[in-house]
């Protein structure tokens, strides 16, 4: 199998956007989810008016696949079917299942709200990135335990090798409750377009991970 | 009609979470589909909730919808003819 290599990372933790391993943006006070996600936005100006629309969890996907895209030409050197999306949760869509249990637990004030529905599947948060960007190459969401880099860098390799030229792919959670989120996303490709030399690899991928948690 | 238009307004302003839009930058007989808004099906199912939640008024026929929702003010004589 031959290997591949990461282009760029972006990561959303706390009050901050890391491109690379290095701070982005960072608000520095701590707000809540949906101020500090709206102050990315607007700071990044992606002008897609769709985002406000989002479960928070496709918000956080969704933003971060911006920033990690930003400037990478997808569109241009690849065709839609050669770019795939991996990604990996651990709580799936609770948060967004609990907002849309609140508007049914009450038979006397009964309104199932059909824009909270359609954000109960994780996968959602990868088709709103595909929609984005024209990607129609395979995509996948696994709901694990915990973030598992093994697996992550053995499912997208396998891809690389047989379906894909390019994959976006990394590990994006929002806790039920709201209060942690965090993503890391990679941009993976057959070829060291950056020239930096950083292997897609699983003790990679850890290292990183637990550099982000430190 | 002028109050029910401007309600209308704030209601879809935060059922359909439109941020950055301001009521008086919808125009009432402005299409809210397509062009407009730029609204889309699950939108379209949204409204109807509203109408069923806030003005107690059901569409029983969806071949109604299309008509009603074409803009703020026929949402609007919809209300006004049908809401109990």
């Amino acid at each position: 199998m031959e290997g591949c290599y990461i282009s760029r990372s972006c990561s959303i933790i706390g009050t901050k956007v890391l491109v690379d391993g290095q701070t982005d943006f960072n608000t520095e006070q701590v707000v809540d989810f949906n101020t500090f996600i709206k102050s990315v936005y607007k700071h990044y100006k992606i002008g897609f008016l769709k985002f406000y629309k989002m479960d928070n969890l496709s918000k956080l996907a969704f933003l971060t696949s911006e920033i990690l895209l930003m400037g990478s030409g997808l569109q241009q050197k690849y065709s839609p079917e050669d770019t795939g999306i991996v990604l990996i949760n651990s709580s799936s869509t609770l948060e967004t299942d609990n907002r849309y249990y609140l508007t049914i637990k009450d038979k006397s004030n009964y309104f199932p709200s059909p824009a909270v529905f359609v954000y109960t599947l994780p996968n959602i948060m990868v088709g709103e990135i595909a929609i984005r960007n024209k990607i129609m190459g395979e995509n996948i969401t696994f709901v694990a335990e915990k973030y598992d880099p093994q697996f992550l860098y053995e499912y997208v390799s396998l891809l690389m090798n047989e379906k894909i030229k390019r994959c976006i792919c990394g590990w994006v959670e929002f806790e039920r409750t709201g209060s942690c989120y965090e993503s890391l996303i990679y941009l993976v490709e057959k070829d060291d377009i950056t020239n930096r030399n950083i292997k897609f690899d699983a003790s990679f991928l850890e290292k990183n991970y637990l550099d982000l948690k430190a | 009609m002028g109050q029910l238009i401007t309600k209308l307004k704030q209601e879809i302003i935060e059922v359909l979470n439109l941020e950055d839009v301001g009521p008086d930058e919808i125009e009432a007989g402005a299409p809210l589909f397509g062009e407009g808004l730029g609204l889309d099906s699950i939108d379209a199912l949204e409204l109807i909730v509203l109408l069923e939640k806030n003005y107690g008024i059901k569409i029983d026929d969806p071949k109604k919808g299309k008509d009603v929702f074409y803009s703020i003010q026929t949402m609007a004589d919809f209300i006004e003819k049908n809401r109990l």
